[in-house]
């Protein structure tokens, strides 16, 4: 798989770690009522879905950087990639 | 038919006309008592001894593809009961055990080969964590011995023991483990349920649940729907898929592991041999082809084909162990997708809803497990309650704060 990095331009999947589910850019609230099935949720349960997955992954062997992958898992075919620091900001994330 | 030696010599004279096919092909009923969803090694399993332990036999195993298209015909046949955890190694060690009566209780030749598994240590922590393991595995009653250098070079001596990077200090050997020939097994479970009447339905999708009053009744499946007073899913690497068709998320991941042979050699590789610290195993098929793997691919997938980077780690593991596989030429490469739990281990459950049970994540190690899953998964549901061994297997561990983590590795599927 080759992910086209927005900055670098395409890179060989190898060279990254895959952390899975983009969600996990939405860590619930500790103090929220209910924070403890929220986050047993958050850490635990995965949508898991076959078909396109958007998923974070990280640049370990190249500029450290974390990415939102748009990614088909049924045929491998990435549709979109984002530096994970746009997507969390404008998803509402502060950084 | 029961087979035998003399079966085959009266066969074999009069013109081998009198062998049946080894199971029937039946239409689905309307109803039935057990309907298990996906017709793998496990769900086989579980038919198999709901109808020979538990007498219940108004059975349908429903397959979406061919009996053995899933893991149970792509996996690399070990079998071993080598866990630390006590959730974990009675169950294995249950497992290993019916393995080793497995061929004359359901009269079938499975090649069941007790050949030993060796884990290499190529350090002072690794060989105390494998001291540690190895009680752990006599404690169940399994059986384990502590190598040091010059036994594990009396075994294979064929090995690297001065690599650079990991020289081999000793290894945990247990000679019980082994290998099996899996399809085999997928077909010798079919047939001993089968003749005591489970209906096996190949071609057969199970499309969604039929839900009244928050209690299954049945499947709606590709060859129309089925009543059911209990439905039991084991569909390894599609159970999110299957379960999501009743509105349950599961604590699992899918993801792809890979699995190669080579061309036909003599005899080189004694046994099963891991080699942990370069993610590479190996052993030899009785034809003669080196079977081999390593790690999963480490994303989310469903394609059942991996990518070359694991390809080229897998080899360059091999080479670092074993210089001498170098020039065996590969025959064939393929992919399975698995469940991958959040702490490496597996599930067999009742569901919050009714009727619904639910087997499945078990990851890359789940052919060993085959008769122990089939084994109890008809336990709990003949009598409604868990066995011994799999209490410990159920989905709401992680709320209460007892995950069964082999590898100590944390909510994240793709390190387990
Ligand atoms: C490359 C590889 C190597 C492995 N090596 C080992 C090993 O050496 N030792 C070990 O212990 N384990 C190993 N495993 C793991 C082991 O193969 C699996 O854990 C085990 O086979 C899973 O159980 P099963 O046999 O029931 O799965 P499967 O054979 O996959 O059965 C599940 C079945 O469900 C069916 N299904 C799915 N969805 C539906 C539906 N909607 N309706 C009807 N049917 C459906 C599928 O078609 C499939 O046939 C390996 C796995 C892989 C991929």
């Amino acid at each position: 798989m080759i992910i086209d990095h927005p900055l670098l331009g395409p890179r060989d999947a190898a060279e990254f770690t895959v952390l899975g589910d983009a969600a996990l850019i939405h860590r619930p609230d500790g103090m929220a009522e209910g924070a403890e099935a929220a986050f047993h949720d958050y850490v635990y349960l995965r949508d898991n879905p076959a078909g396109l997955h958007r998923e974070l992954w990280y640049h370990e062997q190249g500029d450290r950087s974390w990415l939102v992958v748009t990614r088909n898992t049924l045929t491998h075919e990435i549709t979109e990639v984002a530096l994970a620091r746009d997507v969390a900001r404008a998803e509402g994330r502060s950084r | 038919m029961r087979y035998s030696a003399l079966k085959i010599l009266a066969e074999g004279l009069t013109g081998n006309r009198g062998w049946k096919p080894v199971w029937r092909t039946p239409e689905p009923k309307a109803e039935y008592d057990v309907v298990i969803v996906g017709g793998g090694g496990h769900g086989l399993a579980t038919a198999y001894y709901l109808a020979k332990e538990f007498g219940i036999t108004n059975v349908a195993v429903l397959e979406k593809g061919w009996l053995g298209s899933g893991n149970i015909g792509r996996n690399t046949t070990i079998i071993r009961s080598n866990y630390l955890l006590e959730g974990n190694q009675p169950f294995y060690e249950l497992s290993l055990k019916l393995w080793e009566g497995l061929e004359q209780d359901f009269n079938y030749n499975a090649m069941v080969s007790q050949r030993g598994v060796l884990n290499l240590a190529h350090s002072d922590a690794q060989r105390d964590a494998y001291a540690r393991r190895g009680n752990a595995m006599i404690l169940s009653g399994a059986d384990a011995v502590l190598l040091d250098r010059a036994g594990v070079r009396k075994l294979a001596p064929f090995l690297d023991f001065e690599n650079g990077r990991f020289p081999i200090q000793g290894g945990l050997w247990q000679p019980r483990g082994g290998t099996v020939r899996h399809d085999a097994v997928a077909w010798g479970f079919a047939r001993g349920a089968d003749s005591r009447g489970v209906d096996i339905i190949q071609n057969c999708e199970v499309t969604g649940f039929t839900m009244q009053g928050g209690a299954c009744l049945g499947v709606e499946t590709s060859r129309g729907a089925i009543r059911a007073k209990q439905v039991a899913v084991c569909v390894a690497g599609s159970s999110s898929r299957v379960m999501g068709l009743a509105g349950m998320r599961l604590p699992i991941e899918s993801h792809v592991l890979q699995a190669f042979v080579s061309e036909g050699l003599k005899p080189v590789i004694p046994g099963v041999i891991t080699f942990g610290a370069g993610h590479f195993y190996i052993s030899q098929s009785d034809k003669g082809g080196l079977v081999f793997g390593g790690d999963i691919d480490g994303y989310n997938t469903y394609a059942q084909r991996g990518n070359l980077p694991v390809v080229e780690d897998v080899c360059e593991g091999g080479m670092a162990v074993m210089p001498m596989i170098g020039r065996a030429r590969l025959l064939r490469m393929w992919g399975g997708v698995m469940d991958m739990s959040m702490d490496g281990s597996p599930f067999i459950d009742r569901t919050g809803i009714e009727g619904l049970y639910f087997n499945g994540g078990w990851c890359y190690g789940g052919f060993k497990a085959t008769p122990a899953s089939g084994f109890c998964y008809a336990h709990l549901l003949a009598t409604g309650g868990p066995h011994d061994t799999a209490a410990a297997y159920r989905l709401d561990r992680f709320r209460r704060g007892a995950p069964i983590d082999e590898k100590g590795a944390g909510a994240q599927p793709n390190l387990h």
